[in-house]
């Protein structure tokens, strides 16, 4: 019986990649892979809000603006932004809300710019990940990281870090190929449901819970606590590279 | 008593558990739970004395605004009745006629951007911080007004005290070895005066070294000499 189809294990994640401080004209900045997904985060703030009217009396408005290059995806994706575009902007904006000290800056305005490079499954969660290191890069005060990670049931199987194969599982497709047959006979019958998460350490809880499919109740703890799992090790990975950035300024 | 769980001069991230306790003493960036102590950015943990640790943000460029802070700032706008300048923070600053001039003007009839235009640049004083307006500055006093000539540079408004130094030794240490004129505003702008030009990119070079590597201990000793090998190589020319 062959493993996942690209080789990993149900909870292992693809190979993650980060940098910080990329972009010197942003406040922050920070680039975030995972697998083949590629997500370039940039924050701009606090700074004075134009126009004046969308000003919070008591805190700084966060405005995210999540969107996908039109070379991310095999098919061209329209520039305009998509209404994906707009919901993924306004979760991601919920999810960033509970990490920010945003009372500490009234009617001043963080913008965050999540620009995806390359989607292979996962993008809201790259794209999460890539904004907290950006905003830790810009100096924005912060709880803690948040980590976005997807967990998802394939066909039978609970597994990590989706990729688009994945997400895209279909058994009664597959069975027809030929050379797919055999995942078939390892993720079993069914199509793929995916729940992107996203998770902050210290506070122990998600800040987002998505989910787009069907899985029995009785599951979802599982797959919760495997998606804090992956998580923690995006997070150590994230704060490792943060750290060797300060501790090794060449003079 | 408190419990520190990092070693002097380490680096410390946002949600790292840093230090636990009563009766401990902190400064600088950090929030509480409890008696749980955690760094709200990326910052530099230093041990002062039993029971007592500053957090020192190394990120940042937006300034927080503080009344008495000399700040050096750019005139964004002439109203009828001062100026609104930016200082590098997320709200403008505004310069009440009052605070600018000593003479009775009529705004009425006079140009108002003849004393300070679009793009000047300001040395002032923050006075007042309120909490829905305008901050408020003033150019009255030594040191304050409009800065002719030289260049601006900026850095993180976080690593000014380190520019500046204990007692204002960094900056003394530059000045007197380069013999620019220096002004170091709170907001991160430093403002670099010198009829060499090179001199003044030399300064310039060094406030960035500051900048970068404020974390790195004997740091005074790196400027000193880098200042120094800069100057040889400039009379050699």
């Amino acid at each position: 019986m062959s493993p996942r189809y690209d080789g990993r294990k149900d909870d292992e994640l693809r190979e993650i990649e980060a940098k910080v401080g990329i972009l010197s004209e942003a406040d922050g900045s920070a680039l975030f892979r995972i697998g083949k997904t590629v997500v370039l985060a940039a924050v701009y703030g606090p700074r004075i809000l134009h126009p004046r009217h969308l000003a919070l009396e008591d805190r700084a408005l966060l405005r995210v603006h999540y969107n996908m290059a039109t070379y991310s995806v095999p098919e061209r994706k329209k520039p305009e932004p998509s209404r994906r575009e707009v919901e993924l902007s306004l979760v991601i904006k919920r999810a960033l809300e509970s990490i920010i000290f945003v009372e500490e800056f009234p009617k001043a305005v963080i913008d965050i710019y999540l620009h995806v490079l390359q989607a292979d499954a996962g993008t809201r969660c790259a794209a999460i990940t890539a904004a907290s290191l950006a905003l830790a890069d810009a100096g924005v005060p912060i709880k803690d990281f948040i980590v976005g990670v997807a967990v998802g049931k394939v066909g039978e199987r609970i597994v990590l870090d989706l990729n688009k194969w994945e997400e895209d599982y279909d058994s009664e497709k597959l069975k027809q190929d030929e050379k797919m047959k055999e995942f078939v006979e390892y993720y079993g019958e069914g199509k793929s449901t995916d729940m992107p998460l996203a998770y902050v350490p210290r506070e122990d809880a998600f800040a987002l819970i998505q989910m787009d499919g069907k899985v029995p109740i009785d599951e979802i703890d599982k797959m919760l606590k495997l998606g804090r799992k992956g998580a923690l090790q995006i997070y150590e990975k994230i704060k490792e590279v943060v750290r060797k950035k300060y501790l090794s300024i060449p003079l | 008593m408190g419990k520190v769980y990092f070693e002097n001069k380490s680096i410390v991230l946002p949600g790292e558990l840093v230090a636990e306790g009563k009766d401990l003493e902190i400064t600088g960036s950090f929030y509480k739970v409890d008696d749980k102590v955690y760094p709200k950015c990326i910052s530099l943990l230093e041990i002062k004395g039993p029971n007592k640790i500053k957090i020192t943000p190394l990120t940042g460029k937006t300034y927080i605004p503080r009344v008495g802070d000399l700040v050096i700032g750019i005139v964004q706008e002439v109203t009828l009745s001062g100026w609104l300048i930016d200082i590098r923070s997320c709200y403008l600053a505004n310069l009440p006629l009052r605070e600018a001039l000593n003479e009775f003007v009529d705004v009425f009839t006079s140009d108002l951007s003849k004393y300070y235009d679009y793009g000047d640049v300001v040395a002032c004083k923050i006075i007042n911080v309120p909490k829905s307006k305008l901050i408020q500055v003033s150019v009255k006093g030594e040191n304050l007004g409009k800065l002719v000539g030289g260049r601006i540079i900026e850095i993180s408004p976080s690593k000014v005290p380190r520019v500046i130094g204990k007692g204002g030794s960094m900056v003394q240490l530059i000045k007197q070895i380069t013999g620019a004129k220096i002004l170091v505003g709170q907001n991160g702008r430093i403002w670099i005066k010198h009829p060499d030009p090179e001199v003044v990119c030399l300064v310039a070079q060094a406030i960035y070294l500051i900048d970068k590597a404020s974390h790195i201990s004997g740091l005074t000793e790196k400027v000193k000499n880098f200042l120094e090998e800069g100057m040889k190589n400039l009379m050699k020319k």
